[in-house]
């Protein structure tokens, strides 16, 4: 096909508004630890985005967009890029923009797992538990959802990333949090976030490059790609102000609650921009600000120790997005109906693909935590921890 | 009148805030302040090397009490902020002349 310089511009511009998510998480989470270790979260972003990038072109996109192997995975037809080339093969854009597009997909992914070993991680094995995790985890499940995999042949939709980026990075740091432990005083002491208003930007961040996340989904530059945009910002509204609400019932509308809520929109959203209208996006996004407050309410009542809540809003929020993408999708958007229309098939397929991801995500990375921690060790030592992963890990001060 | 001046760990202060509290110790001020015992802070040991960390992170409590309440203040703040482990602080206890009250000009000496 020939190439179209609006999609190519349009992903293009797309592929740089998602890349600044990943540095985005760091400073999400990186305001929300103790002062000793705002340094050391926003460091395993960017060394998430870091070491994703280079797995990425070397192996992972083959792994990912490969000729299907059994529905499973890419066999290595690209390894290191080969073949991946600047003209616009079977689509209208470039597949060597194509593969850069999917690669910030791949390594927000890996930023967002570190909610689970936040203030305690071994920053060398982090690296290591990286590089086997995005290989192991992540590569299968996107050529599962957009690389030819089974779940996009049984039919399951998922736009922009719902399973693939959200549930399974919710699920790992849920794995990972069990495997590595409570910090250290956790349940004893207060550990108040030491920097809000640094969250806050890194939530501005996330908010901004959700729409190059979703409306670059569409690969295009039409009406879908709006619809895209329209239904991401309405979703995350929604959901900033259900939260809000919720949390105010309880004691004061924290500006930490206004947040997460969007980002529980956003997460909830992804799967379903392409197929939903903006008032579904409203049921959408509102649904999950409450499902993911409550389930972070359930995480915190059972003293687990999941510290920045990726479980309660990307898993859970992604998981809600996948079944409401199986209720919501309306046929007037892009052809595909969901339950409510009368499509069951719809609503079963969703559910089918979410709940394979999130059963291999967790049981895969339980794994893969365990057996780095009994050989090499996740977790750094207690006078590390005490100190701080900032000085004992990078030699830094805030 | 006594000045009894706590060096804890940060993570402790809620616990003693609270002790003192129960109590009926409310007022007190506190600061957030860095220092190191006789160990010279904590050596982390880093690929072979030792890496030391010295100047640690403490809040400094200060509570001016009467003398006769010296010894439960004392006793209380030993129990909330101890774990038992290197780092868990020091109390000075230094005498007071007088204390003054600003709003009201109140003074007492005794």
């Amino acid at each position: 096909m020939a190439l179209d310089t609006g999609a190519t511009a349009w992903i293009l511009a797309s592929t740089a508004l998602v890349m600044l998510m990943t540095p985005g998480v760091g400073f999400f989470y990186g305001g929300l630890v103790r002062r000793k270790n705002i340094i050391s979260m926003i460091a395993l972003s960017f060394v998430a985005f870091a070491l994703v990038s280079i797995q990425w072109v070397t192996l992972g996109y083959s792994l990912a967009f490969g000729p299907d192997v059994g529905g499973f995975i890419g066999n290595l037809n690209f390894l290191g890029l080969n073949g991946v080339g600047m003209d616009a093969g079977d689509g209208t854009y470039p597949p060597l923009l194509f593969m850069i597009f999917q690669l910030v997909f791949a390594t927000v992914t890996m930023a967002i797992v570190t909610s689970g070993v936040a203030e305690r991680i071994k920053f060398s094995s982090f690296i290591i538990f990286a590089l086997i995790w995005t290989t192991v985890v992540y590569d299968p499940l996107a050529h599962w959802a957009w690389g030819g995999g089974w779940a996009s042949q049984f039919g399951s939709l998922d736009f922009a990333g719902g399973t693939v980026v959200h549930i399974s990075s919710g699920f790992a740091a849920l794995a990972l949090a069990i495997v590595i432990g409570k910090r250290t005083g956790f349940g004893e002491h207060l550990m108040e976030p030491a920097n809000i208003p640094m969250t806050l930007l890194g939530a501005t961040m996330l908010w901004f490059g959700w729409f190059g996340f979703n409306s670059g989904s569409a690969l295009a530059a039409n009406g879908l790609a709006a619809n895209a945009f329209v239904v991401t910002n309405i979703a995350a509204a929604a959901g900033a102000l259900a939260w809000m609400f919720a949390s105010w019932y309880h004691g004061k509308p924290s500006s930490l609650g206004l947040v997460s809520g969007a980002i529980a929109g956003l997460v909830a959203i992804t799967p379903a921009a392409g197929y939903v209208g903006a008032m579904a996006a409203i049921a959408i996004g509102a649904v999950a600000g409450l499902i993911c407050y409550g389930m972070m309410l359930l995480r915190i009542r059972k003293g687990m120790d999941e510290s920045l809540d990726a479980w309660a809003i990307h898993g859970m929020g992604g998981l809600w997005g996948a079944l409401a993408t199986g209720i919501f999708a309306a046929a007037a958007v892009n052809g595909y109906s969901g339950l409510i229309e009368g499509n069951v098939h719809q609503f079963i397929a969703n559910a089918t693909g979410a709940f394979a991801a999130l059963i291999y995500a967790f049981v895969v990375t339980l794994v893969i935590a365990f057996v780095i921690d009994k050989t090499i060790g996740l977790r750094a030592t207690e006078e590390e921890e005490y100190v701080g992963l900032d000085i004992s890990q990078h030699g830094e001060r805030t | 009148m006594k000045l009894v001046k706590a060096i804890i760990k940060p993570e402790r202060f809620e616990f003693v805030k609270k002790a003192l509290e129960e109590k009926g110790y409310a007022g007190m001020t506190i600061t957030e302040v860095k220092g190191r015992g006789e160990q010279k802070g904590i050596a982390l040991q880093y690929r072979g090397k030792t890496m030391s960390v010295d100047m640690l992170p403490k809040i400094q409590i200060e509570i001016v009490v009467r003398d006769s309440a010296e010894d439960e203040l004392i006793g209380l703040i030993m129990q909330a902020a101890r774990t038992g482990k290197i780092g868990d602080g020091k109390i000075f206890v230094l005498p007071v002349e007088k204390a003054i009250r600003i709003r009201t000009g109140e003074v007492e000496s005794q």
